[in-house]
């Protein structure tokens, strides 16, 4: 099968990760789409690794994998503590500030 | 990566794996920097809690100053590619990125100084409390935290963290490749979104800034990424000299399976997702709606911190990216960057008359302020970048100066932000009310101040670069800025105080010490700034 058909999908899965965050209402689906968006990149990053003939790809992707599971452990953190706070994940009642 | 590229060619048979060669001694900064906030994981781990506070603050301003020394040793070093190419060329410790390290470390020197202040708050549990929360995993009114303040719990592990976001914004302006660049750009921001929601008054507001920060900084980093990703695809590449090269057609390397117009469309949504991610980061218009919640919500002292250290590392990223990766491509990035600033400048000025919180109207400033520097960016010359060097540093002190004059006025509800309680503060403290007065009008690039040399380096820069209509619409929207800058300081000094409205608390010399440097920054640079100007001249040659 032609690898560039794995690009289309990495740009496929990035797309609905990033519309996703733009039209879920849920913290933690949120955070899901951001970390679908990431392992979009490191399916193109695979790919890419793939047409080049080079590890390079490979190896980032292992990093960005440290990078999300760092972020994990942050973005939990905080989304639980406002949980315990407000009973409510929805990043709609997240409206003390206003313009 | 060349090395697991000869690897790779030879199909796994190679005996050994030749081991990188790391520059540890010009890496220092950096390594001291990691080295203190780790010891200060160890300090909460290992030291009693009553001797916490004590043990961190001397360490913590212990490992900036090192650094900074490291950072002065370097730079007398002189300049030569081997000795600012270091770690397989994935770090740059040249010009611009020494220069930025020197201020970014001097600026958290002063943020730590702000962070120790104990003096505002009143005693909690008979010990002194800081700005931070009691016990940031207690909900807030629960009887988890009344316990933690009758206990006089602090939150000290603020200064680690807050030394971990220095190393990485350390890392940010010297990083040479993306994934560098990625990584860093990490490791200053997941600290920076738990510091967010750390405040010990107004809880609520503190965590709703860290869930808004920390969703649209991982949105925005996840865009970063990707281009990551698609650069590497069109250059088979992340070093930033490497992507120059392909892009000028010195080196080809785009995969045969991709066809030459698919490889521009790599390069652009890269090169495009890639600015996304940076401009996120400095806060330019259209990415910049979190600035304003977040500014607000986060404790003050880190709201400083923030907004003249993040701001200083993401130019420094920036101008790196567009001076060594992209030059080759300047026809297509430089009229997007251009309405970029034009909107920036614009959007943060008008949005920031319309602001009833100081917090707030600060926020919309800083927004402005990032579109004049990235008039600077856009020269795309030595002069663009010098120019860009010596703005961040002024603007970063009467940043940090500013932030830390908000924490002196009270109430019995914490910090008065609200404008209107402002009034009349000029006759209750002539003092307060008037180094506020200066840090505005440097703001506003008022004449004698740093703010102006700033402003006229940077539009000097973009006019000779060629971008006069730029320079236009900037003295246009400082115009605008003035206007509101000046009305905060009509408010203070010619209406009358109101009834029961806030008082000025006397600080520890933390605070005082942290408002003095910003002071004398400010007026130094505005007085004789020769030679800093030169200074950031000589700094402004990148190395690749």
């Amino acid at each position: 099968m032609n690898p560039v058909n794995y690009l289309y999908l990495a740009a496929l899965l990035f797309t609905i990760g990033a519309a996703g965050v733009l039209v879920r209402r849920n913290a933690i689906v949120l955070f899901m789409c951001v970390e679908l968006m990431l392992n979009a990149s490191n399916l193109a990053l695979v790919t890419f690794s793939r047409l080049h003939g080079t590890l390079d790809g490979q190896v980032i992707a292992f990093f960005t994998m440290v990078v999300a599971a760092a972020e994990v452990v942050v973005g939990l953190a905080i989304i639980v503590s406002i949980f315990r706070t407000r009973h409510s994940a929805s990043v709609d009642d997240s409206n003390l500030m206003k313009l | 990566m060349s090395a697991i590229a000869v690897l790779a060619a030879l199909g796994g048979n190679t005996p050994s794996i030749p081991a990188p060669h790391i520059e540890y001694g010009r890496l220092s900064p950096m390594l001291v920097v990691f080295g203190a906030a780790v010891a200060g994981i160890l300090v909460e781990a290992f030291v009693p809690r009553r001797h916490r506070y004590w043990t961190q603050v001397p360490l913590a301003l212990a490992g900036l100053a090192g650094a900074f020394v490291a950072v002065v040793v370097l730079a007398a070093q002189g300049r030569a590619p081997h000795l600012e190419l270091l770690a397989m060329e994935s770090v740059a410790m040249d010009g611009p990125a020494l220069f930025l390290q020197g201020v970014i470390l001097l600026v958290a020197v002063v943020a730590v100084l702000t962070y120790a202040e104990r003096r505002l708050e009143p005693k909690a549990g008979g010990l002194p409390a800081d700005a931070f929360a009691a016990q940031g995993a207690a909900t807030p009114g629960g009887e988890q935290e009344r316990a933690a303040v009758r206990a006089g719990f602090t939150t000290t592990e603020v200064f680690p963290l807050t030394m971990f976001a220095v190393g990485g914004m350390l890392l940010f302006p010297a990083a040479n490749d993306l994934l560098t660049m990625f990584v860093a750009l990490e490791v200053f921001s997941l600290p920076l979104y738990l510091l967010c929601a750390l405040a010990r008054r107004r809880r609520l507001l503190s965590q709703e800034a860290a869930v808004k920060y920390f969703l649209l900084g991982s949105f925005a980093s996840a865009f970063f990424l990707f281009g990551t990703a698609l650069l590497y695809g069109y250059a088979g590449s992340v070093k930033l000299g490497d992507i120059a090269d392909v892009v000028s057609g010195k080196a080809m390397s785009t995969p045969a399976q991709l066809s030459s117009t698919q490889s521009d469309v790599l390069l652009l949504t890269g090169l495009g997702l890639l600015a996304v991610g940076l401009l996120f980061k400095v806060a330019a218009v259209p990415f910049h709606a979190w600035t304003p919640d977040v500014y607000q919500g986060a404790p003050t002292p880190v709201t400083g911190f923030m907004a003249a250290a993040t701001k200083v590392a993401a130019f420094g990223a920036l101008l790196r990216l567009f001076y060594v990766a992209f030059p080759g491509l300047k026809l297509d990035w430089r009229p997007v960057m251009w309405g970029v600033a034009i909107l920036t400048m614009v959007v943060g000025a008008v949005l920031a008359v319309t602001q009833q919180d100081v917090k707030r109207l600060l926020a919309y400033s800083s927004i402005a302020h990032a579109g004049f520097i990235l008039t600077g960016v856009i020269a795309l010359d030595r002069q663009g970048v010098s120019s860009v060097l010596f703005y961040l540093a002024a603007y970063s002190f009467v940043t940090l100066g500013a932030f830390a004059v908000v924490t002196l006025v009270r109430d019995s509800k914490g910090e008065a932000t609200h404008l209107s309680s402002w009034a009349g503060l000029g006759r209750r403290s002539p003092l307060v009310a008037g180094v506020f007065a200066l840090f505005l009008l440097a703001f506003a690039g008022i004449p004698l101040t740093s703010g102006f040399t700033g402003k006229f380096a940077v539009f000097q820069a973009a006019a000779a670069g060629g971008a006069t209509p730029l320079v236009v619409v900037g003295v246009l929207s400082s115009a605008v800025a003035a206007f509101f800058y000046i009305r905060v300081i009509v408010l203070m000094f010619f209406s009358d105080p109101q009834p029961g409205g806030p008082t000025v608390a006397i600080p520890s010399a933390f605070t005082a010490t942290a408002i003095g440097v910003g002071v004398l920054v400010t007026l130094g640079l505005g007085l004789l700034p020769q030679y800093f100007l030169e200074l950031a001249s000589k700094a402004s040659l990148f190395a690749y």
